[in-house]
Protein backbone atom coordinates (compact mmCIF):
# COMPACT_ATOMS: atom_id res chain seq x y z
CA UNK A 1 0.00 0.00 0.00
CA UNK A 2 1.50 3.70 -1.11
CA UNK A 3 1.33 5.95 1.92
CA UNK A 4 -1.22 8.61 0.12
CA UNK A 5 1.48 11.85 1.16
CA UNK A 6 3.69 10.29 -0.99
CA UNK A 7 7.00 10.79 0.15
CA UNK A 8 9.33 12.19 -3.13
CA UNK A 9 10.00 15.92 -2.67
CA UNK A 10 9.79 17.69 -5.77
CA UNK A 11 13.67 19.53 -6.86
CA UNK A 12 12.71 22.91 -6.52
CA UNK A 13 11.80 24.78 -3.26
CA UNK A 14 13.93 22.58 -1.18
CA UNK A 15 16.79 23.22 1.15
CA UNK A 16 20.58 22.67 0.10
CA UNK A 17 21.41 19.97 2.66
CA UNK A 18 24.62 18.36 3.82
CA UNK A 19 25.07 15.53 5.22
CA UNK A 20 26.00 17.60 8.55
CA UNK A 21 22.90 20.10 8.05
CA UNK A 22 20.55 17.44 7.63
CA UNK A 23 21.00 15.09 10.80
CA UNK A 24 21.16 18.72 12.81
CA UNK A 25 17.81 19.14 11.22
CA UNK A 26 16.45 15.99 12.65
CA UNK A 27 16.35 18.81 15.74
CA UNK A 28 15.62 21.74 14.31
CA UNK A 29 12.47 23.66 15.85
CA UNK A 30 10.86 23.86 12.40
CA UNK A 31 8.97 19.88 12.25
CA UNK A 32 8.66 20.43 8.20
CA UNK A 33 13.24 20.25 8.69
CA UNK A 34 12.80 17.42 10.43
CA UNK A 35 10.54 15.31 8.44
CA UNK A 36 12.73 16.34 5.05
CA UNK A 37 15.96 15.64 6.95
CA UNK A 38 15.14 11.84 7.23
CA UNK A 39 14.02 11.89 3.76
CA UNK A 40 17.34 12.90 2.42
CA UNK A 41 19.42 11.22 4.73
CA UNK A 42 18.30 7.78 2.98
CA UNK A 43 17.69 9.07 -0.19
CA UNK A 44 21.74 9.68 -0.71
CA UNK A 45 22.33 6.90 1.74
CA UNK A 46 23.84 8.94 4.07
CA UNK A 47 25.73 5.71 5.47
CA UNK A 48 27.45 7.52 8.75
CA UNK A 49 27.16 6.31 12.25
CA UNK A 50 26.21 9.92 13.66
CA UNK A 51 22.91 9.74 10.61
CA UNK A 52 22.08 6.17 11.79
CA UNK A 53 22.05 7.40 15.72
CA UNK A 54 20.14 10.63 15.02
CA UNK A 55 17.74 8.42 13.19
CA UNK A 56 17.41 5.80 15.65
CA UNK A 57 16.48 8.78 17.86
CA UNK A 58 13.67 10.32 15.75
CA UNK A 59 11.87 7.09 15.84
CA UNK A 60 10.79 8.21 19.15
CA UNK A 61 10.21 11.48 17.99
CA UNK A 62 6.46 12.86 19.66
CA UNK A 63 6.85 16.10 18.02
CA UNK A 64 5.54 15.78 14.71
CA UNK A 65 1.86 14.04 14.45
CA UNK A 66 -1.07 14.12 11.62
CA UNK A 67 -4.69 14.48 12.75
CA UNK A 68 -4.85 11.36 12.77
CA UNK A 69 -2.62 10.55 15.66
CA UNK A 70 0.58 9.43 12.80
CA UNK A 71 3.53 10.11 13.05
CA UNK A 72 5.01 11.50 10.18
CA UNK A 73 8.99 12.07 11.11
CA UNK A 74 8.85 8.15 12.52
CA UNK A 75 7.57 7.22 8.82
CA UNK A 76 10.49 9.02 7.13
CA UNK A 77 13.16 8.05 9.25
CA UNK A 78 12.52 3.89 9.71
CA UNK A 79 12.53 4.43 5.37
CA UNK A 80 15.88 6.28 5.92
CA UNK A 81 17.24 3.46 8.59
CA UNK A 82 16.77 0.42 5.78
CA UNK A 83 18.28 2.21 2.86
CA UNK A 84 21.60 2.85 5.12
CA UNK A 85 21.96 -1.22 5.99
CA UNK A 86 23.24 -0.39 9.29
CA UNK A 87 21.99 -3.69 11.43
CA UNK A 88 22.23 -1.09 14.56
CA UNK A 89 18.81 0.06 13.37
CA UNK A 90 17.20 -3.58 13.44
CA UNK A 91 16.32 -3.61 17.19
CA UNK A 92 14.65 0.06 17.47
CA UNK A 93 12.86 -0.94 14.12
CA UNK A 94 11.37 -4.08 15.92
CA UNK A 95 9.88 -2.16 18.53
CA UNK A 96 8.24 0.18 15.60
CA UNK A 97 6.48 -2.71 14.48
CA UNK A 98 4.19 -2.46 17.45
CA UNK A 99 3.93 1.76 16.96
CA UNK A 100 0.27 2.78 16.82
CA UNK A 101 0.30 4.31 13.42
CA UNK A 102 -0.11 2.06 10.59
CA UNK A 103 2.87 3.76 8.35
CA UNK A 104 5.14 3.26 11.02
CA UNK A 105 4.61 -0.30 11.28
CA UNK A 106 4.64 -0.84 7.41
CA UNK A 107 8.10 1.41 7.12
CA UNK A 108 9.31 -0.55 9.73
CA UNK A 109 8.54 -3.56 8.00
CA UNK A 110 10.18 -2.82 4.25
CA UNK A 111 12.94 -1.38 6.18
CA UNK A 112 13.78 -4.94 8.04
CA UNK A 113 13.33 -6.80 4.45
CA UNK A 114 15.86 -4.01 3.47
CA UNK A 115 17.76 -5.32 6.15
CA UNK A 116 18.22 -8.93 5.69
CA UNK A 117 21.01 -9.73 4.48
CA UNK A 118 21.86 -7.98 8.13
CA UNK A 119 19.68 -10.11 10.17
CA UNK A 120 19.67 -13.93 8.19
CA UNK A 121 21.10 -15.73 11.29
CA UNK A 122 21.37 -15.07 15.09
CA UNK A 123 19.18 -13.90 17.82
CA UNK A 124 18.21 -10.04 15.64
CA UNK A 125 16.48 -12.79 12.71
CA UNK A 126 14.78 -14.83 15.18
CA UNK A 127 13.08 -11.30 17.45
CA UNK A 128 12.15 -9.79 13.58
CA UNK A 129 10.59 -12.81 12.72
CA UNK A 130 8.35 -13.20 15.65
CA UNK A 131 7.51 -9.68 15.95
CA UNK A 132 6.47 -9.94 12.04
CA UNK A 133 4.79 -12.89 12.70
CA UNK A 134 2.96 -11.59 15.33
CA UNK A 135 1.65 -9.13 13.25
CA UNK A 136 -0.49 -11.69 11.18
CA UNK A 137 -2.56 -12.99 14.49
CA UNK A 138 -5.87 -13.74 13.38
CA UNK A 139 -5.08 -14.19 10.35
CA UNK A 140 -6.88 -14.02 7.34
CA UNK A 141 -10.21 -13.42 9.03
CA UNK A 142 -8.64 -10.09 10.93
CA UNK A 143 -6.72 -8.74 8.08
CA UNK A 144 -9.62 -6.55 6.81
CA UNK A 145 -10.11 -2.23 6.09
CA UNK A 146 -10.27 -0.63 8.87
CA UNK A 147 -13.43 2.06 8.93
CA UNK A 148 -12.31 4.87 7.04
CA UNK A 149 -8.85 4.71 6.37
CA UNK A 150 -7.32 3.44 3.21
CA UNK A 151 -5.58 0.14 4.84
CA UNK A 152 -6.05 -3.35 6.58
CA UNK A 153 -5.51 -3.29 10.02
CA UNK A 154 -1.57 -4.31 9.58
CA UNK A 155 0.40 -3.54 6.57
CA UNK A 156 0.48 -7.21 5.43
CA UNK A 157 1.73 -6.83 1.99
CA UNK A 158 5.35 -5.41 3.86
CA UNK A 159 4.95 -7.87 6.56
CA UNK A 160 4.22 -11.15 4.47
CA UNK A 161 7.59 -9.71 1.87
CA UNK A 162 9.72 -9.22 4.57
CA UNK A 163 9.19 -12.80 6.25
CA UNK A 164 9.95 -13.70 2.64
CA UNK A 165 13.04 -11.29 2.23
CA UNK A 166 14.09 -13.13 5.91
CA UNK A 167 13.62 -16.59 4.73
CA UNK A 168 11.46 -16.92 8.49
CA UNK A 169 10.15 -20.81 7.13
CA UNK A 170 8.38 -20.83 10.27
CA UNK A 171 5.91 -18.85 9.02
CA UNK A 172 5.07 -20.71 6.28
CA UNK A 173 1.49 -22.16 7.20
CA UNK A 174 1.07 -18.60 8.61
CA UNK A 175 1.54 -17.06 5.15
CA UNK A 176 -0.38 -19.83 2.63
CA UNK A 177 -3.96 -18.62 3.82
CA UNK A 178 -3.17 -14.85 2.55
CA UNK A 179 -3.08 -16.77 -1.01
CA UNK A 180 -7.00 -16.09 -0.85
CA UNK A 181 -6.72 -12.60 0.95
CA UNK A 182 -9.18 -10.88 -1.18
CA UNK A 183 -6.93 -7.87 -1.43
CA UNK A 184 -4.93 -8.74 -4.51
CA UNK A 185 -1.47 -7.39 -3.86
CA UNK A 186 -1.91 -9.06 -0.62
CA UNK A 187 -2.00 -12.41 -2.75
CA UNK A 188 0.73 -11.18 -4.47
CA UNK A 189 2.96 -10.75 -1.55
CA UNK A 190 2.08 -14.03 0.10
CA UNK A 191 3.11 -15.82 -3.61
CA UNK A 192 5.71 -14.08 -3.40
CA UNK A 193 7.09 -15.47 -0.40
CA UNK A 194 5.95 -18.38 -0.14
CA UNK A 195 7.85 -19.04 -3.54
CA UNK A 196 11.21 -17.70 -1.76
CA UNK A 197 10.45 -19.97 1.46
CA UNK A 198 9.69 -22.77 -0.65
CA UNK A 199 11.07 -22.76 -3.95
CA UNK A 200 8.21 -24.39 -5.13
CA UNK A 201 7.47 -23.51 -8.63
CA UNK A 202 3.62 -23.28 -7.97
CA UNK A 203 4.14 -20.02 -6.30
CA UNK A 204 5.93 -18.60 -9.79
CA UNK A 205 3.19 -19.80 -11.87
CA UNK A 206 0.46 -17.58 -9.49
CA UNK A 207 2.33 -14.59 -10.32
CA UNK A 208 2.58 -15.38 -14.08
CA UNK A 209 -1.26 -15.81 -13.85
CA UNK A 210 -1.50 -12.51 -12.45
CA UNK A 211 0.48 -10.82 -14.23
CA UNK A 212 -2.01 -12.13 -16.93
CA UNK A 213 -5.06 -10.94 -15.30
CA UNK A 214 -4.31 -8.12 -13.47
CA UNK A 215 -5.43 -4.69 -14.39
CA UNK A 216 -2.01 -2.22 -14.70
CA UNK A 217 -1.18 -1.16 -11.25
CA UNK A 218 -1.42 -4.84 -10.00
CA UNK A 219 0.61 -5.96 -13.49
CA UNK A 220 3.81 -3.39 -12.14
CA UNK A 221 3.66 -4.90 -8.64
CA UNK A 222 3.63 -8.79 -10.31
CA UNK A 223 6.45 -7.79 -12.21
CA UNK A 224 8.68 -6.48 -8.75
CA UNK A 225 7.33 -9.45 -6.94
CA UNK A 226 8.71 -11.80 -10.30
CA UNK A 227 12.15 -9.81 -10.47
CA UNK A 228 12.46 -10.04 -6.20
CA UNK A 229 12.63 -13.35 -6.28
CA UNK A 230 14.31 -14.35 -9.78
CA UNK A 231 11.51 -16.37 -10.97
CA UNK A 232 13.33 -17.50 -14.42
CA UNK A 233 10.05 -19.57 -16.01
CA UNK A 234 8.86 -16.14 -16.27
CA UNK A 235 11.18 -14.59 -18.49
CA UNK A 236 9.26 -14.42 -22.02
CA UNK A 237 5.78 -13.69 -19.93
CA UNK A 238 7.19 -10.89 -18.58
CA UNK A 239 8.87 -9.72 -21.61
CA UNK A 240 5.39 -9.51 -23.45
CA UNK A 241 3.24 -8.34 -20.33
CA UNK A 242 1.25 -4.79 -21.33
CA UNK A 243 3.70 -2.70 -18.72
CA UNK A 244 5.75 -0.19 -19.61
CA UNK A 245 9.25 -1.18 -20.29
CA UNK A 246 11.41 0.38 -17.71
CA UNK A 247 9.27 -2.09 -15.46
CA UNK A 248 9.96 -5.07 -17.63
CA UNK A 249 13.55 -4.56 -18.29
CA UNK A 250 14.05 -3.89 -13.85
CA UNK A 251 12.17 -7.26 -13.43
CA UNK A 252 14.57 -9.44 -15.93
CA UNK A 253 17.31 -7.84 -13.78
CA UNK A 254 16.55 -9.69 -10.98
CA UNK A 255 16.10 -12.75 -12.90
CA UNK A 256 19.52 -11.83 -14.81
CA UNK A 257 20.72 -11.32 -11.15
CA UNK A 258 19.47 -14.32 -9.77
CA UNK A 259 21.59 -16.71 -12.71
CA UNK A 260 24.53 -15.37 -11.93
CA UNK A 261 27.12 -15.98 -9.13
CA UNK A 262 29.09 -13.22 -6.86
CA UNK A 263 32.13 -13.53 -7.80
CA UNK A 264 32.85 -9.70 -8.68
CA UNK A 265 35.95 -10.77 -11.18
CA UNK A 266 34.87 -13.91 -13.23
CA UNK A 267 31.20 -13.56 -13.61
CA UNK A 268 30.21 -16.77 -15.73
CA UNK A 269 27.17 -16.32 -17.34
CA UNK A 270 24.84 -19.39 -18.29
CA UNK A 271 22.52 -19.97 -21.57
CA UNK A 272 19.39 -18.58 -19.68
CA UNK A 273 21.52 -15.99 -18.33
CA UNK A 274 21.78 -15.33 -22.09
CA UNK A 275 18.46 -15.43 -22.78
CA UNK A 276 17.22 -13.09 -20.35
CA UNK A 277 19.23 -10.75 -21.99
CA UNK A 278 18.14 -11.37 -25.31
CA UNK A 279 14.98 -10.42 -24.02
CA UNK A 280 16.30 -6.95 -22.24
CA UNK A 281 17.82 -5.91 -25.37
CA UNK A 282 14.80 -6.23 -27.23
CA UNK A 283 12.83 -3.78 -24.82
CA UNK A 284 15.79 -0.85 -25.08
CA UNK B 1 -9.70 5.84 -49.11
CA UNK B 2 -6.75 6.72 -46.60
CA UNK B 3 -8.74 10.00 -45.72
CA UNK B 4 -11.29 7.69 -44.54
CA UNK B 5 -8.94 5.50 -42.53
CA UNK B 6 -7.42 8.36 -41.20
CA UNK B 7 -10.73 9.88 -40.05
CA UNK B 8 -11.66 6.96 -38.33
CA UNK B 9 -8.20 6.79 -36.29
CA UNK B 10 -9.62 10.41 -34.81
CA UNK B 11 -13.18 9.45 -34.18
CA UNK B 12 -11.75 5.87 -32.54
CA UNK B 13 -13.45 6.50 -29.21
CA UNK B 14 -12.67 3.14 -27.63
CA UNK B 15 -9.10 1.42 -27.12
CA UNK B 16 -10.19 -1.61 -29.16
CA UNK B 17 -11.77 0.17 -31.70
CA UNK B 18 -8.23 2.53 -31.73
CA UNK B 19 -6.09 -0.56 -32.10
CA UNK B 20 -8.59 -1.43 -34.85
CA UNK B 21 -8.13 1.87 -36.98
CA UNK B 22 -4.70 1.92 -36.83
CA UNK B 23 -4.44 -1.52 -38.40
CA UNK B 24 -6.49 -0.46 -41.11
CA UNK B 25 -4.81 2.03 -41.59
CA UNK B 26 -0.79 0.68 -41.41
CA UNK B 27 -2.39 -2.09 -43.71
CA UNK B 28 -2.40 0.44 -46.60
CA UNK B 29 1.07 1.57 -46.36
CA UNK B 30 0.38 5.05 -47.55
CA UNK B 31 2.22 7.91 -47.12
CA UNK B 32 -0.46 10.01 -46.53
CA UNK B 33 -1.10 8.09 -43.07
CA UNK B 34 2.70 9.32 -42.15
CA UNK B 35 1.57 11.92 -39.77
CA UNK B 36 -1.26 9.75 -38.30
CA UNK B 37 0.68 7.20 -37.55
CA UNK B 38 3.17 9.55 -35.52
CA UNK B 39 0.74 11.16 -33.46
CA UNK B 40 -0.79 7.82 -32.63
CA UNK B 41 2.71 7.33 -30.54
CA UNK B 42 0.80 10.15 -28.11
CA UNK B 43 -2.34 8.83 -27.61
CA UNK B 44 -1.26 6.51 -24.74
CA UNK B 45 -2.59 3.13 -26.41
CA UNK B 46 0.62 0.82 -25.78
CA UNK B 47 -1.01 -1.75 -28.33
CA UNK B 48 -1.87 0.62 -31.28
CA UNK B 49 1.77 2.66 -31.25
CA UNK B 50 2.98 -0.47 -31.37
CA UNK B 51 0.91 -1.40 -34.66
CA UNK B 52 1.81 2.54 -35.73
CA UNK B 53 5.52 1.58 -35.11
CA UNK B 54 5.78 -1.66 -36.76
CA UNK B 55 4.09 -0.18 -39.76
CA UNK B 56 6.55 3.10 -39.82
CA UNK B 57 9.46 0.60 -39.87
CA UNK B 58 8.22 -1.34 -42.81
CA UNK B 59 7.91 1.84 -44.51
CA UNK B 60 11.12 2.94 -43.47
CA UNK B 61 13.11 5.37 -45.41
CA UNK B 62 10.36 7.45 -46.72
CA UNK B 63 8.54 7.56 -42.98
CA UNK B 64 12.47 9.10 -41.91
CA UNK B 65 11.79 12.82 -42.35
CA UNK B 66 8.48 13.18 -40.81
CA UNK B 67 9.47 10.91 -37.57
CA UNK B 68 12.26 13.62 -37.10
CA UNK B 69 10.67 16.37 -37.25
CA UNK B 70 7.32 14.86 -35.70
CA UNK B 71 8.76 14.29 -32.54
CA UNK B 72 7.08 14.68 -29.37
CA UNK B 73 8.82 17.89 -26.94
CA UNK B 74 6.00 17.10 -24.49
CA UNK B 75 5.61 13.68 -24.29
CA UNK B 76 7.89 11.35 -23.60
CA UNK B 77 6.26 8.28 -24.16
CA UNK B 78 5.78 9.29 -27.45
CA UNK B 79 8.96 10.28 -27.79
CA UNK B 80 10.70 6.89 -26.90
CA UNK B 81 7.95 4.91 -30.04
CA UNK B 82 10.19 7.57 -32.18
CA UNK B 83 13.26 6.83 -31.30
CA UNK B 84 12.50 3.31 -31.24
CA UNK B 85 11.13 3.63 -34.83
CA UNK B 86 14.24 5.55 -36.05
CA UNK B 87 16.34 3.13 -34.36
CA UNK B 88 14.56 0.08 -36.26
CA UNK B 89 15.10 2.23 -39.42
CA UNK B 90 18.29 2.74 -39.06
CA UNK B 91 18.61 5.76 -41.72
CA UNK B 92 21.80 7.64 -40.64
CA UNK B 93 19.76 10.90 -40.66
CA UNK B 94 18.67 10.38 -37.32
CA UNK B 95 22.34 10.49 -36.10
CA UNK B 96 21.83 14.10 -34.54
CA UNK B 97 18.52 13.12 -32.87
CA UNK B 98 20.00 10.07 -31.26
CA UNK B 99 22.71 11.68 -29.80
CA UNK B 100 20.61 14.62 -28.30
CA UNK B 101 18.08 11.79 -27.28
CA UNK B 102 20.92 9.66 -25.74
CA UNK B 103 22.77 12.20 -24.10
CA UNK B 104 20.24 14.70 -22.63
CA UNK B 105 16.73 13.36 -22.57
CA UNK B 106 15.37 13.32 -19.17
CA UNK B 107 13.14 9.82 -19.70
CA UNK B 108 15.36 6.81 -19.20
CA UNK B 109 13.20 4.76 -21.80
CA UNK B 110 14.00 7.43 -24.47
CA UNK B 111 17.80 7.31 -23.68
CA UNK B 112 17.76 3.83 -24.39
CA UNK B 113 16.13 3.35 -27.29
CA UNK B 114 18.09 6.26 -28.54
CA UNK B 115 21.42 4.46 -27.22
CA UNK B 116 21.03 0.99 -28.79
CA UNK B 117 19.73 2.65 -32.21
CA UNK B 118 23.31 4.34 -32.03
CA UNK B 119 24.93 1.61 -32.73
CA UNK B 120 23.09 0.32 -35.59
CA UNK B 121 22.51 3.04 -38.00
CA UNK B 122 23.43 1.95 -41.91
CA UNK B 123 26.20 4.47 -42.03
CA UNK B 124 27.24 2.97 -45.57
CA UNK B 125 24.38 4.95 -47.01
CA UNK B 126 26.38 7.95 -46.18
CA UNK B 127 28.60 9.75 -48.19
CA UNK B 128 32.75 10.62 -47.53
CA UNK B 129 33.54 11.68 -45.27
CA UNK B 130 30.38 11.89 -43.39
CA UNK B 131 30.38 7.73 -43.46
CA UNK B 132 33.68 8.00 -41.89
CA UNK B 133 33.01 10.53 -38.97
CA UNK B 134 29.60 9.68 -38.11
CA UNK B 135 30.40 6.51 -36.28
CA UNK B 136 32.64 8.12 -34.14
CA UNK B 137 30.66 10.70 -33.02
CA UNK B 138 27.60 7.82 -32.54
CA UNK B 139 31.01 6.29 -30.20
CA UNK B 140 31.86 9.37 -28.31
CA UNK B 141 28.11 9.25 -27.07
CA UNK B 142 27.82 5.51 -25.84
CA UNK B 143 31.26 5.95 -24.07
CA UNK B 144 29.75 9.21 -22.54
CA UNK B 145 26.72 7.67 -21.64
CA UNK B 146 28.02 4.41 -20.78
CA UNK B 147 29.33 6.38 -17.37
CA UNK B 148 25.69 6.99 -16.41
CA UNK B 149 24.69 6.88 -12.51
CA UNK B 150 21.38 4.79 -13.87
CA UNK B 151 22.40 1.33 -14.84
CA UNK B 152 20.06 0.75 -17.67
CA UNK B 153 21.10 3.57 -19.56
CA UNK B 154 24.82 1.44 -19.25
CA UNK B 155 23.16 -1.30 -20.23
CA UNK B 156 21.92 0.25 -22.80
CA UNK B 157 25.20 1.89 -24.31
CA UNK B 158 27.06 -1.34 -24.14
CA UNK B 159 24.30 -2.83 -26.38
CA UNK B 160 24.97 -0.03 -28.59
CA UNK B 161 28.38 0.06 -28.00
CA UNK B 162 28.14 -3.94 -29.29
CA UNK B 163 26.59 -3.04 -32.65
CA UNK B 164 28.92 -0.43 -33.26
CA UNK B 165 32.10 -2.41 -32.85
CA UNK B 166 31.17 -3.71 -36.53
CA UNK B 167 33.08 -1.07 -37.50
CA UNK B 168 36.82 -2.45 -37.51
CA UNK B 169 38.78 0.90 -37.28
CA UNK B 170 36.15 1.22 -33.78
CA UNK B 171 37.21 -2.04 -32.47
CA UNK B 172 40.01 -0.48 -30.74
CA UNK B 173 38.44 1.94 -28.30
CA UNK B 174 35.10 -0.12 -27.83
CA UNK B 175 36.84 -3.02 -26.45
CA UNK B 176 39.06 -0.83 -24.00
CA UNK B 177 35.93 0.78 -22.81
CA UNK B 178 34.22 -2.43 -22.16
CA UNK B 179 37.06 -3.81 -20.28
CA UNK B 180 37.01 -0.89 -18.06
CA UNK B 181 33.50 -1.70 -17.33
CA UNK B 182 33.61 -5.26 -17.02
CA UNK B 183 36.39 -4.68 -14.81
CA UNK B 184 34.31 -1.35 -12.27
CA UNK B 185 30.60 -1.26 -12.81
CA UNK B 186 28.90 -1.95 -9.97
CA UNK B 187 25.90 -3.77 -11.18
CA UNK B 188 26.32 -7.48 -12.13
CA UNK B 189 23.59 -7.06 -14.73
CA UNK B 190 25.97 -4.70 -16.87
CA UNK B 191 29.50 -6.47 -15.96
CA UNK B 192 27.15 -9.76 -17.74
CA UNK B 193 26.06 -7.58 -20.47
CA UNK B 194 29.84 -6.65 -21.10
CA UNK B 195 30.65 -10.69 -21.60
CA UNK B 196 27.80 -11.57 -23.77
CA UNK B 197 29.40 -8.90 -26.46
CA UNK B 198 32.61 -10.42 -26.31
CA UNK B 199 31.06 -14.19 -27.31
Amino acid sequence: MIEPSGEEFPAQNTPQLTPELAIANLQSPDLSLRYYAAWWLGKFRVNRADAVDALIVALQDEADRTELGGYPLRRNAARALGKLGDARAVPNLIECLECSDFYVREAAAQSLAMLRDRLRRGVAHRTSASALIKMLDGGVAEAVQVAGLPHLTQPYEAVIEALGAIRATEAIPLIQPFLEHPVPRVQCAAARAMYQLTQNPIYGERLVQMLAAGDLKLRRVVLGDLGAIGYLAAAEAIAHAQVENSFKIIALKGLLEHQMTDELDHLVISDDAIRVMNLMDTLL
Amino acid sequence: MTDELIRAVAEADTPAKMVAAVQNLAATKDIAAIPTLIAVFGYNNPVAAGVAATALTEMGEIAVPQLISQIDDYNYGARAYSIRTLAAIADPRALDLLISAAATDFAPSVRRAAAKGLGNLHWHKLDFPASHTAPKRALETLIFISQDSEWSIRYAAVVGLQALAQNSDLQQPIFARLNQMLATDTEKAVRARVQLAYR
